[in-house]
């Protein structure tokens, strides 16, 4: 299929995307590597008149360790997050969770900005995002915020970026505990049926799942569980406590819950042995 | 329309698209690159698969304006001087095709693998390659293809 | 005869590289997409989202005003275009309802994506833009969607025309049936499922349509499996005089039944070059394609199976209800008959009763899929010895091996009245248990039972039986198929030594080139090299049946085998002329002629069609030339038959389920290509465990297909599948002088029920006795869920019942 017609242009650096945002509002769609919103396009799912690349702001392509943070630039690419030694040194979770996204193909285009914006419930990295409690850095023309991943995911495919603003960094923090990633899904290319991100906390973990409602949803009550000294397996009996997964083709709300549960146990063990 | 200029196979393009016009159409229709062709409309199948300044890219997620540029390479840029690539002759001699349908697009991720990866374990290409389906040859013929072509690039002495 | 036989085969059996392969390395295959003709326009479908709703109008005029569109035509616009509705060429019964087809719906929208109106403009994004814009006013209608709803009392109707939704009901009953069930010691009854399966060639579907309106003549490309059959049919849907139609098939992606029939986009394309006289064309696009090409199987199967005490069977009984959507599509109600004689398998059995119901339902219409109707019946025969084992207590080998047909190297009857060409079930058995190391797996299945592991290992076999080779015209007439089951071959000698083949095989990677080549390079003697086949074109090859059902080798092949016989005939008759001695002087081997006892005496084929080219001294009474062609229709079917066994590992937690490993052993009969083999008992043996593990069309109640794309209809990467083991039996065919019997379709057959007979196995211990395909992690899960919990507990007290997960009923993925 081929996208309905839109207008594209290039911008040249970050102020440069956000005067084009301002200049042509809510019908503009940002393309970073496109390979969340093309493939809508292309089945006429979406179809915004306005398409600004922002694919070449490669001074948005980094990954830095900034003392007690690590900053991640929002056009780095997949394959890049994935092979980032500063990543892997201090928040393994991040590099071998964008390892498992789509294939080799489109880990080559996709960016971590795109992936996180696009506010896909099914998509890895936002939960990972929400375990760490990861900063996402907002731009617009009236200056910069800074907003928690637990605020950033607001709905299905809606985050907290407004109309005219460019997320630009991601923010993790250094990990001294263990983690883990469990995507789980039949076929390797294909999304998360359901995923959990554990990261080892003191006296406890941060706990996040993929696919399990609208947004990424924290597991509070597994969380509060480990708190007061339930062991992982038992904690995890609370993974489906206030979730409203869907049901869909890949499994039922039913399978669903009972895989978050599973899950759960399997990553708070993984993310306790790390 | 607006205009891109970039490198196919060596070849230096200046050319007007319609900024909606995919890559892949870009290259079939425009420049007669024929052999890399269209499979699905998702970005699953992975028929479509080129280089796009050395990384495996599907042709049909990107748009031909984004590669302004770029130096893209398709399946008619493999050969060099009449002399198939590693990859192309493994494929025959291994018999890692039946239609051939979505043999390009294999081989240009299976280049980019290769290049990207020191010695792979089957399950290592088949991982690789899950970007990347085949309805005729259940997969088999197509790793051992490239597991054949990957021990003859990294021993030139053997070639 | 002889001499062809036995002389030294150079090529035949050796596992030649293919000749196919070069242009489709290197880009410079010639795909339907990869043509363009000057001038050309682009072809668009409007398609209804309902899957049932009348059509009250349909409003082109806005689409008529898009930039580049040259028409938009509704049904009605196009109805006086039609002499016929769509074919279906194979109605089973005397009283079969068979609904008008039109290639664009006039009245009525019967499932999501019927077309209802097309346009056509001058770029592909502005016929698709325009497509949007055409606005039909549907009332939409009750739908069916399940069979068996469809079939109740009241039912809504897919078509008024017709008292209800059942289309025929096809029978077969052998011997004293209802005895046999009432004496019997053991009588086990399951129901099986058989998911709707996309086919999913990768080369989606396309048309070009070519007019050349001075002469009212009509060149159509298609990426179709049967261009011969096209033209007849197409001719007469179009009331177009058949010699003015030529149908080319080029290179083709992929079929597995897909391509296999006359659909309404090839009969609007050239309906459309006829009535705007410029060429014109259409390429599917993948979604497009998941509702507009047919599905695949979809069938109800209750079986039952009647035995003695030890599990000696003496009677099968079968009776189905296979959907067949919307229409009847070329071949849509034949599909369940093509398995209608096999649901005994390899087993010997007195009673034999088989009942079909096609049904009508609100869905794409369903037709050949890789298999077609012998998947079905093996799965069913295959997955009631599994149970037949369990109830008498037997191991699932010990219960085959007791019921085998014994070993057979010359035709035999058997229950249904078919005669099995030759058959060793024995033999393939034994090698694939010897490959697979059974005793060694079962001690590894017992030792993880014993230990609780999460993840249990399960055993699966599958000893298939199938029948190919379509067909003996007489047979396909007694089952009311219209046309004939022969294949047709010419061999040209030139005069400069090198060979034409003509087949009327339509290839579609099966490397049909090559295997002829040998063929030929051995008869004739001629240099591999030197042959070309030719094919899929009907102005070039005249005479064909095409491709499907394994039929190329041990048809079309055949005849080729025929039509060099003659070849050496007529060469034999100018030989014994040139050399002045008599035809039974001459000795023929490996394409020379030569004087018994004076062997410097010799002539070549080659030299001899230089002899017969200049036709300077031929003998009385022989035409010049050498070139024949033979058109041979098979006596009976062949039966490639084998042994498939499965290990799979069970995580009993999240249902997900691997295979560990995979051994077959096939016996297609003599080899002609062992390399071409493999490949294609790999890619069978894939497209069964797709079948068996991942894919299924789900349909929501609305009749809305949910798989609606490859990004959520499961079709396995190689990330997903085994590396399969695989070797061969050869017990020669007796239908044919070539021995060979087919392999296009047996790793689809058999696969399915090794895979899920594995997985019953790996659950069996929780009183599991049934899992319906795809076993989909989340319908392992619910199995395990209702079976009462998991095998194992990890921690040690986790128990059913924790969560809201427990004991499921519902069916996984909306399933209908």
């Amino acid at each position: 299929m081929i996208p309905a017609e839109f207008d594209y242009d290039v911008a040249e650096s970050g102020d440069h995307a956000l005067q084009l945002l301002e200049q042509h509002g809510d019908e503009a769609k940002l393309l970073a590597g496109g390979h969340s919103l093309l493939p809508l396009m292309k089945l006429r799912l979406a179809t915004p008149s306005m398409l600004i690349d922002i694919g070449r702001l490669n001074d948005m392509s980094y990954v830095r360790d900034d003392g007690d943070a690590l900053a991640i630039g929002a056009l780095t690419r997949h394959e890049d997050v994935e092979g980032s030694d500063v990543l892997e040194q201090h928040c393994a979770i991040v590099a071998h969770t964008a390892g498992e996204i789509g294939d080799l193909q489109v880990r080559h285009f996709g960016t971590i900005g795109g992936s996180l914006a696009h506010g896909d419930p099914a998509s890895d990295l936002p939960t990972v995002m929400l375990a760490l409690d990861a900063q996402m850095v907002l731009r617009s023309s009236s200056g910069e915020r800074t907003v928690g991943a637990n605020e950033f995911f607001t709905g299905l495919f809606e985050t907290a970026l407004g109309p005219t603003e460019l997320l630009t960094e991601i923010r993790v923090p250094k990990l001294t505990g263990g983690w883990s990633y469990q995507k789980f899904h039949h076929r390797a290319q294909d999304w998360a049926i359901v995923g959990v991100a554990a990261v080892q906390s003191n006296g406890g973990a941060s706990v996040a799942l993929t696919n399990m409602g609208e947004v990424p949803l924290r597991a509070s009550g597994v969380e509060q569980a480990l708190t007061s000294g339930s062991d992982a397996a038992t904690a995890a009996q609370e993974a489906a406590q206030n979730t409203s997964p869907p049901s869909d083709p890949f499994g039922s709300a039913d399978y669903r819950r009972d895989l978050a549960r599973v899950l759960t146990r399997r990553a708070l063990q993984e993310a306790m042995g790390r | 329309m607006r205009r891109i200029s970039l490198t196919v196979n060596g070849v230096k393009h200046d050319a007007m698209v319609e900024p909606r016009q995919l890559l892949v159409y870009f290259l079939r229709e425009q420049l007669a690159l024929t052999g890399t062709n269209v499979g699905c409309d998702t970005s699953t199948c992975g028929a479509c698969t080129i280089l796009v300044n050395g990384k495996s890219a599907k042709s049909c997620t990107l748009l031909a304006v984004q590669a302004d540029g770029a130096e893209v390479t398709t399946i008619e840029g493999l050969a060099s001087n009449g002399e198939m690539h590693p990859l192309q002759k493994a494929f025959h001699e291994s018999h890692g095709l039946q239609c051939g349908y979505c043999t390009p697009g294999m081989i240009m991720a299976s280049v980019d693998l290769i290049a990207n990866n020191d010695a792979m374990s089957d399950e290592d290409i088949r991982m690789g390659l899950e970007g990347n389906l085949c309805r005729c040859t259940g997969y088999q013929n197509i790793v051992k293809s490239v597991q054949q072509a990957a021990g003859e690039m990294r021993s030139p002495a053997s070639t | 005869m002889a001499q062809v036989a036995d002389q030294a085969q150079k090529f035949v059996g050796g596992g030649i590289l293919r000749k196919e392969d070069p242009e489709l390395l290197t880009g410079a295959a010639r795909f339907i997409d990869d043509m363009s003709i000057p001038g050309m326009l682009w072809v668009s479908f409007v398609r209804s989202p309902f899957a049932h709703a009348t059509i009250n109008s349909v409003d082109t005029s806005r689409a008529a005003s898009m930039p580049g569109v040259r028409a938009v035509y509704s049904g009605a616009d196009l109805a006086d275009e039609w002499a016929d509705g769509l074919p279906c060429a194979w109605p089973v019964t005397e009283d079969i309802k068979t609904p008008k087809h039109w290639p664009i719906a006039q009245d009525k929208a019967r499932f999501a994506g019927d077309a209802v109106a097309v346009v056509v403009a001058e770029t592909r994004p502005q016929a698709l833009d325009a497509a949007e814009t055409v606005d039909v006013d549907y009332e939409p209608l009750d739908v069916v969607v399940d069979m068996e709803a469809a079939l109740a009392d009241g039912a809504t109707k897919v078509h008024d025309e017709f008292e209800n939704n059942s289309s025929y009901v096809w029978n077969l009953d052998v011997g004293e049936v209802e005895q046999v069930f009432n004496d019997a010691a053991v009588v086990v009854k399951e129901r099986y499922y058989h998911p709707r399966l996309i086919p999913n060639a990768i080369e989606p579907r396309g048309v070009i349509c070519q007019p050349n309106p001075a002469q009212g003549e009509y060149t159509l490309y298609s990426a179709t499996q049967i261009p011969h059959i096209l033209k007849v049919t197409l001719a007469l849907t179009l009331g177009l005089p058949e010699q003015k139609l030529r149908v080319v098939a080029p290179d083709v992606g992929g079929g597995f039944g897909s391509k296999l029939n006359v659909y309404a986009e090839e009969a609007t394309c050239l309906a459309l070059g006829r009535k705007l006289g410029v060429p014109l064309k259409w390429i599917e696009t993948r979604s497009e394609g998941y509702l507009a090409t047919i599905h695949g199987r979809d069938v109800i199967q209750d079986m039952e199976v009647a035995a003695d005490e030890n599990g000696k069977i003496a009677g099968v009984r079968a009776n189905l209800l296979a959907d067949m959507g919307a229409y009847l599509q070329l071949v849509t109600p034949g599909i369940p008959i093509l398995g209608a004689f096999l649901y005994h398998g390899v087993y010997d059995a007195q009673a034999y009763s088989f009942t079909c119901t096609g049904v009508f339902t609100n869905k794409t219409p369903t037709d050949a899929y890789r298999g077609a109707g012998r998947p079905e019946a093996t799965y069913a025969v295959e997955r009631i010895m599994d149970a037949l084992a369990r109830r008498v207590g037997k191991d699932p080998v010990e219960i085959r091996r007791l019921n085998f047909l014994a070993p057979f190297d010359e035709a035999r009857e058997v229950v249904t009245g078919l005669s099995f060409d030759s058959g060793n079930y024995d033999a393939s058995l034994d090698k694939a248990l010897d490959m697979f190391g059974y005793d060694d797996l079962r001690a590894e299945q017992q030792r993880r039972r014993e230990a609780g592991d999460t993840k249990q290992l399960g055993i699966g076999v599958s000893t298939y039986i199938e029948m190919c080779g379509l067909a003996p015209s007489q047979v396909l007439a007694s089952l009311r198929y219209v046309a004939g089951g022969w294949e047709a071959a010419t061999i040209r000698c030139h005069p400069t030594g090198k060979v034409t083949v003509i087949t009327g095989t339509s290839p579609h990677g099966q490397g049909h080139v090559t295997a002829w080549s040998q063929i030929v390079a051995d008869e004739l003697g001629v240099d591999f090299e030197d042959i070309e086949v030719l094919h899929g074109d009907t102005a070039i090859s005249p005479l064909g049946m095409d491709s499907y059902g394994s039929r190329s080798l041990s048809v079309g092949g055949v005849a080729l085998h025929y039509a060099a016989e003659k070849v050496v005939t007529k060469a034999r008759t100018i030989a014994a002329h040139e050399l002045e001695v008599s035809e039974e002087d001459l000795e023929y081997s490996g394409g020379t002629f030569s004087v018994k006892g004076a062997p410097d005496k010799s002539k070549t084929i080659p030299e001899i069609a230089f002899s017969a080219w200049t036709a300077h001294n031929l003998p009385e009474g022989t035409e010049p030339g050498l070139e024949e062609t033979h058109v041979f229709d098979p006596p009976n079917f062949t039966f490639p038959s084998g042994a498939h066994l499965c290990a799979v590992e069970v995580d009993t937690e999240t249902g997900m389920t691997n295979i560990v490993k995979y051994v077959a052993v096939d016996d297609c009969g003599k080899a002609i290509n062992p390399t071409i083999i493999e490949g294609q008992v790999h890619g069978g043996i894939a497209q069964g465990i797709a079948e068996a593990m991942y894919e299924e069309a789900v349909y929501d109640e609305n009749g809305v297909l949910m798989t609606s794309s490859m990004s959520n209809y499961r079709v396995p990467s190689a990330a997903e599948l085994p590396t399969f083991e695989i070797d061969r039996t050869e017990t020669p065919s007796t239908t044919n002088p070539l021995g060979v019997k087919g392999i296009g379709e047996a790793g689809t057959i058999a696969s399915p029920p090794a895979v899920v007979n594995a997985t019953i196995d790996a659950l069996a211990p929780l009183g599991i006795d049934h899992i319906d395909m795809p076993v989909s992690p989340e319908r392992v899960w619910a199995a395990i869920k209702n079976a009462g919990g998991s095998t194992v507990d990890a921690r040690g007290a986790e128990t059913t019942g924790a969560g809201s997960g427990t004991g499921s009923a519902d069916a996984p993925g909306g399933g209908t």
